[in-house]
């Protein structure tokens, strides 16, 4: 149908009709609803028509029971009563949603029945619930969704081989990491578009690599190694990527999806939901779907109601913590754990299955977190019975489970555990009540997990009652930053675990005092610093040197809220986004402080750098490299001088060019107006008075009497 | 130079009309009295006493000796610019939002307001040379565009009428036949409610601010959109200077919305943009509230700004003003 009509074609029939074609408008022409006449449609990259919506009506809220018992008309209504009573439980059964046919014939029941719910997920728990059921002994429920009848039908009876599709070669998902300039990516979305550009911090702004209106339902979220950007919508999360567009590369399916959570190795992609419960007694109900990220299998699934996922302790706030899986392990995806009541439970993704069947039984247990690199989780249990037994930090080995350091920790109030991104630190921060309990002050424990038998440092700060505002190591170092202080402007204060004459003791490199601060941003790279006063301090910012431990600029971007650095540790941005309404937008600075370019975007939501994979050199090579920079840089920065001789270049002609069409126009103009000169003073009643005309200024003095006054003056005559 | 603090008004400045020669200065407010000062020096020469309502709009006929006004109080009035004496009264069904001279001053161009059911109108009345004669007649009254019109002004040769005002579309009409000959175009035009709209010095383009935070310059005769200047506030008054090649716009967070937190977030500034290169030269920092109203002295050697503060700020522009290099 869809063939290819020529022109001369169409003229041909029209005049063999009688149509004068000029006269047909061929806007107004409106297919039938539903015909397409064989032409495809050719956007079907619209996600929401791809998948079959729910509508309430459809049968995706009907269950089939089968195996009830078959009863004579006497005892329908008291079996309909009895399946009544067991399905409503489970949800509301709608009006007149319970059907149990019957045999015309025998007037007996056929041993089935159909019941419509309100909703797909109450559905779903019911099957889920009720299948297997024992009503007696020789009736057992088999639950079926009516939808997925269809399915089984469709079954064929044969086995036929599945059809081997031919290889083809895929998209070199690492394209941007090839890139010519060596730019770094990022992320935005602002009103209804999200955007990937590239940083061009030669040019002064960002090159566009990739738009896309609606392409997210609710965020967007690089993979840790920044191969995909994954999306979220109603119907599942999506992974997109590609060599120079962004193409889609998997679908996860997952209904109301709320929270998506990528292992480190983005092997596999957690999805997250929580439904409102049909019966407002009952708890949220929760589903997890853990994807392959690559085949886009679900490599294994949890449901249950959101008690069982809140975050641990004995009892505790309900409420779920995102992530729920922590990952741990390192790059390699091997193990993901979750926390539950007096229990840790570990998974392995070989079987995904938990590690000797069991979980780790760790009574009271409140926190816990993975080592960035090594298989060794730490794990934070507060004091319980009024004191008499102490609080515990331990150093959990996986997949052994046995336990490497234990620190007990007396009159704690709170715990937080720290971790440097080598894996080589810990540092835990312990709240302690004071003697009178009625307020606390705070303490590190330092854990060196790399030496011999994890010795423990203890490490108060100068003075002790200080409130610590904010805690950072410094990534791939050996140093962290503490904001620590009460009131406006708090101090800030670095600390070493190995200097050159103290190797084994942490010492303190050096204070600020007074600082406009409540963040702490380091480098990826190390070295570097920004302390940045975000919300109440206006968006004050200090890039600070941290060996030479001096400050190198100071800015500011007003009411900024968020700080990113790109993965390479050479540019920063910081954001406003749309928990104001004003000042949205984005700065780029330099790793050491000067402003490259803003960015104003209203309604903006999302900043994300896209991340890196780790560097394939050594650690020698990379020292090499650093002793030599100066070799190298020499390179660099020829180019860059090119490059911004050729941008003033641009800027020169592309000036030049402006200021000549503008004076074009008023050229223009001018010829016009003076073409009106005559009617302008007709306008005026003869006076020749338009702008151009020539008046003299005359100085002109006036006299003024402000008053007269008279005054009798005594004269003395009688003067010799 | 140290900008001039004039405080004579009691409520938000709504606009601001330098006379032909640039001495005098009209300023109008919420409050009721229209107000002229001298433009060299800011001190108060008088009031023109008997509006009932806001005032929205002045404008000053070419020899400065009349002044007309449009108000809140459903009327238009006439003024003796040097007696203050009130000469006529035009009384309409709703208020008064714009007004201005036509070039010889013999006709004016009103604009009012949608009200108690009655659309905008934008109405063309006869200004007699003896206000005695004066009649209230409108040659011309044209209705259709949805909203208040914000502002009306005269095109070149008063041949046409140019508005523009919450419907976001700027519109040149024919002022004789009440025609539309030319509408801004959706895509290219404002988004949102055009707030003020201003004539170049000599009448040849005209500048258009908008709620969607951004001024536009135009061609007076085709409606052709020559620039855009995009900023972060929204835009409530606009000016092109006669002597350079700036534009200056002001505005900023609505009033309703100003955090008590810091000044800086309302973004009050007066902002200067090069008008050809479109690029941001500076701002001026100053009112505590949103500014309303803008206007350059023809000479282009000061302007003045009024705040929502009820200040009007005279600013005389200081000699690295005129040496800046963009």
């Amino acid at each position: 149908m869809a063939e290819v009509v020529s022109m001369a074609d169409i003229e041909a029939t029209a005049q063999r009709h009688g149509i004068d074609l000029s006269s047909v408008d061929l806007d107004s022409i409106r297919l039938p609803p539903g015909e397409d006449f064989g032409i495809k449609s050719d956007d079907d990259e619209d996600p929401h028509q791809e998948d079959p919506l729910e509508f309430e009506a459809g049968f995706g809220n009907t269950i089939v029971v089968d195996n009830l018992p078959v009863v004579p008309p006497e005892k329908f209504e008291k079996l309909e009563g009895v399946v009544r009573k067991i399905y409503s439980q489970i949800g509301v059964i709608r009006e007149g949603g319970l059907w149990m046919p019957m045999n015309p014939e025998t007037q007996k029941t056929l041993g089935y029945c159909f019941i419509e719910y309100n909703t797909p997920q109450e559905a779903e728990l019911a099957r889920e619930k009720t299948n297997g059921y024992k009503l007696d002994k020789s009736h057992i429920f088999v639950v079926n969704l009516l939808d997925d009848f269809e399915k089984y039908m469709k079954v064929p009876e044969e086995w036929t081989p599945a059809e081997i599709n031919p290889y083809t070669p895929g998209e070199n998902l690492q394209q941007w990491l090839t890139d010519e300039k060596a730019r770094d990516q990022f992320a935005i979305r602002a009103a209804t578009f999200t955007e990937v550009f590239w940083n061009d911090s030669r040019q002064l702004m960002p090159d566009l690599v990739y738009r896309r209106q609606y392409w997210t339902e609710s965020f967007v979220q690089w993979s840790p190694l920044g191969t995909y950007l994954a999306t979220v919508h109603r119907q599942g999360a999506a992974v997109w990527g590609g060599a120079t567009t962004f193409n889609r590369l998997m679908r996860f399916a997952h209904p109301q999806v709320k929270l998506i959570d990528f292992s480190p190795g983005e092997k596999y992609l957690v999805t997250y939901s929580s439904h409102e419960p049909s019966n407002p007694r009952d708890t949220h109900r929760v589903v997890l779907n853990i994807f392959d990220v690559r085949t886009g299998k679900v490599m294994r699934d949890f449901k249950g109601n959101a008690d069982e996922f809140a975050a641990g302790g004995s009892g505790g706030v309900s409420g779920v913590s995102w992530p729920i899986f922590r990952w741990g392990g390192g790059k390699e995806d091997k193990y993901f754990a979750r926390i539950g009541k007096n229990i840790i439970s570990v998974y392995e993704t070989e079987t995904f299955t938990l590690i000797d069947k069991k979980s780790l039984k760790v009574e009271n247990v409140m926190d816990f977190t993975w080592s960035p690199t090594d298989p060794i989780i730490a794990l934070y249990v507060p004091e319980l019975g009024g004191g008499n037994q102490p609080a515990r930090v331990s150093l959990v080995q996986i997949p052994g489970k046995e336990e490497l350091r234990q620190k007990n920790l007396f009159s704690v109030s709170d715990c937080k555990v720290y971790w440097q991104s080598n894996g080589e630190y810990l540092a835990v921060k312990v709240d302690r009540y004071t003697k009178t309990k009625k307020s606390t002050y705070t303490g590190f424990e330092l854990f060196r997990i790399k030496e011999r038998d994890i010795p423990i440092e203890v490490l108060e700060l100068e003075n002790k009652n200080d409130k610590i505002v904010a805690f950072a190591w410094e990534p791939k170092g050996h140093r962290f930053a503490v904001i620590h202080g009460d009131g406006p402007r708090p101090d800030i204060s670095f600390y070493s675990m190995r200097t050159a004459h103290n190797t084994g003791r942490v010492s303190k490199l050096t204070t600020l005092k007074a600082k406009q601060a409540n963040a702490l941003y380091w480098s990826p790279a190390g070295h570097f610093i920004v302390l940045a006063g975000l919300k109440g301090f206006n968006g004050q910012l200090e890039f600070y040197n941290v060996d030479e431990l001096e400050t190198m600029a100071t800015g500011e971007h007003f009411m900024a809220t968020d700080i990113e650095w790109d993965p390479t540790g050479r540019y920063v941005a910081t954001s406003v986004t749309s928990v104001h309404e004003m000042e949205n937008g984005f700065h780029i600075w330099s790793f050491n402080g000067k402003l490259l370019y803003r960015i104003p975007k209203d309604h903006f939501y999302q900043f994300l750098w896209r991340p890196r994979p780790p560097s394939f050199l050594s650690a020698e090579k990379e020292e090499e490299i650093a002793k030599n920079l100066k070799k190298y840089s020499k390179k660099y920065e020829a180019e860059d001088q090119d490059m911004s001789l050729q941008l003033s270049e641009q800027d020169r002609k592309k000036r030049k060019m402006l200021q000549e069409e503008w004076e074009a126009w008023v050229g223009k103009w001018k010829q016009l107006h003076e073409e009106d000169r005559e009617l302008r003073v007709q306008l005026r009643e003869g006076e020749a008075s338009d702008e151009e005309e020539e008046y003299e200024a005359k100085e002109v003095e006036v006299e003024e009497v402000l008053e007269v006054q008279e005054e009798v003056v005594a004269f003395d005559l009688d003067e010799d | 130079m140290r900008p001039i603090l004039m405080k004579g008004h009691e409520r938000p400045l709504t606009f601001l009309k330098y006379n032909r020669e640039g001495d005098l200065l009209f300023s109008c407010a919420k409050d009721h009295t229209p107000t002229v000062w001298f433009a060299d020096n800011g001190e108060r020469l008088g009031t023109y006493r008997g509006h009932n309502g806001a005032v929205w709009c002045c404008d000053v006929s070419h020899d400065s000796g009349l002044l007309i006004t449009g108000s809140a109080d459903q009327s238009v009035k006439l003024w003796n610019v040097q007696t203050g004496a009130q000469l006529y009264t035009f009384n309409f069904g709703s208020p008064a939002r714009a007004v201005d001279f036509s070039v010889g001053d013999k006709l004016a161009v009103i604009t009012t307001d949608p009200f108690m059911g009655l659309p905008s109108t934008i109405q063309v009345k006869q200004i007699a040379r003896d206000p005695s004669e004066q009649t209230s007649e409108s040659v011309l009254t044209i209705k259709g565009p949805q909203g208040r019109i914000n502002r009306a002004v005269w095109g070149p040769l008063n041949k046409t009428i140019i508005s523009a005002g919450e419907d976001a579309v700027v519109r040149i009409w024919d002022s004789e036949t009440g025609q539309l000959l030319k509408e801004s175009d959706k895509e290219t035009g404002h988004q949102k409610t055009v707030t003020s709209l201003s004539k170049s010095a000599d009448g040849s383009h005209f500048l258009t601010g908008s709620l969607d935070k951004s001024a536009k310059l135009w061609d007076i005769r085709t409606l052709t959109l020559i620039k855009t200047y995009v900023t972060e506030r929204p835009v409530n008054a606009c000016a092109i200077s006669p002597l350079l090649d700036h534009v200056v716009m002001g505005g900023g967070q609505e009033a309703s919305h100003v955090t008590t937190t810091d000044r800086r977030a309302g973004k009050f500034e007066a902002k200067f943009f090069h008008k050809i290169l479109q690029e941001e030269i500076g701002g001026v920092k100053g009112h505590f509230g949103p500014i309303n109203a803008l206007a350059f002295n023809p000479d282009g050697r000061s302007f003045s700004s009024g705040g929502e503060d009820g200040y009007v700020r005279l600013h005389h522009f200081d000699p690295e003003y005129f040496n800046i290099k963009m």
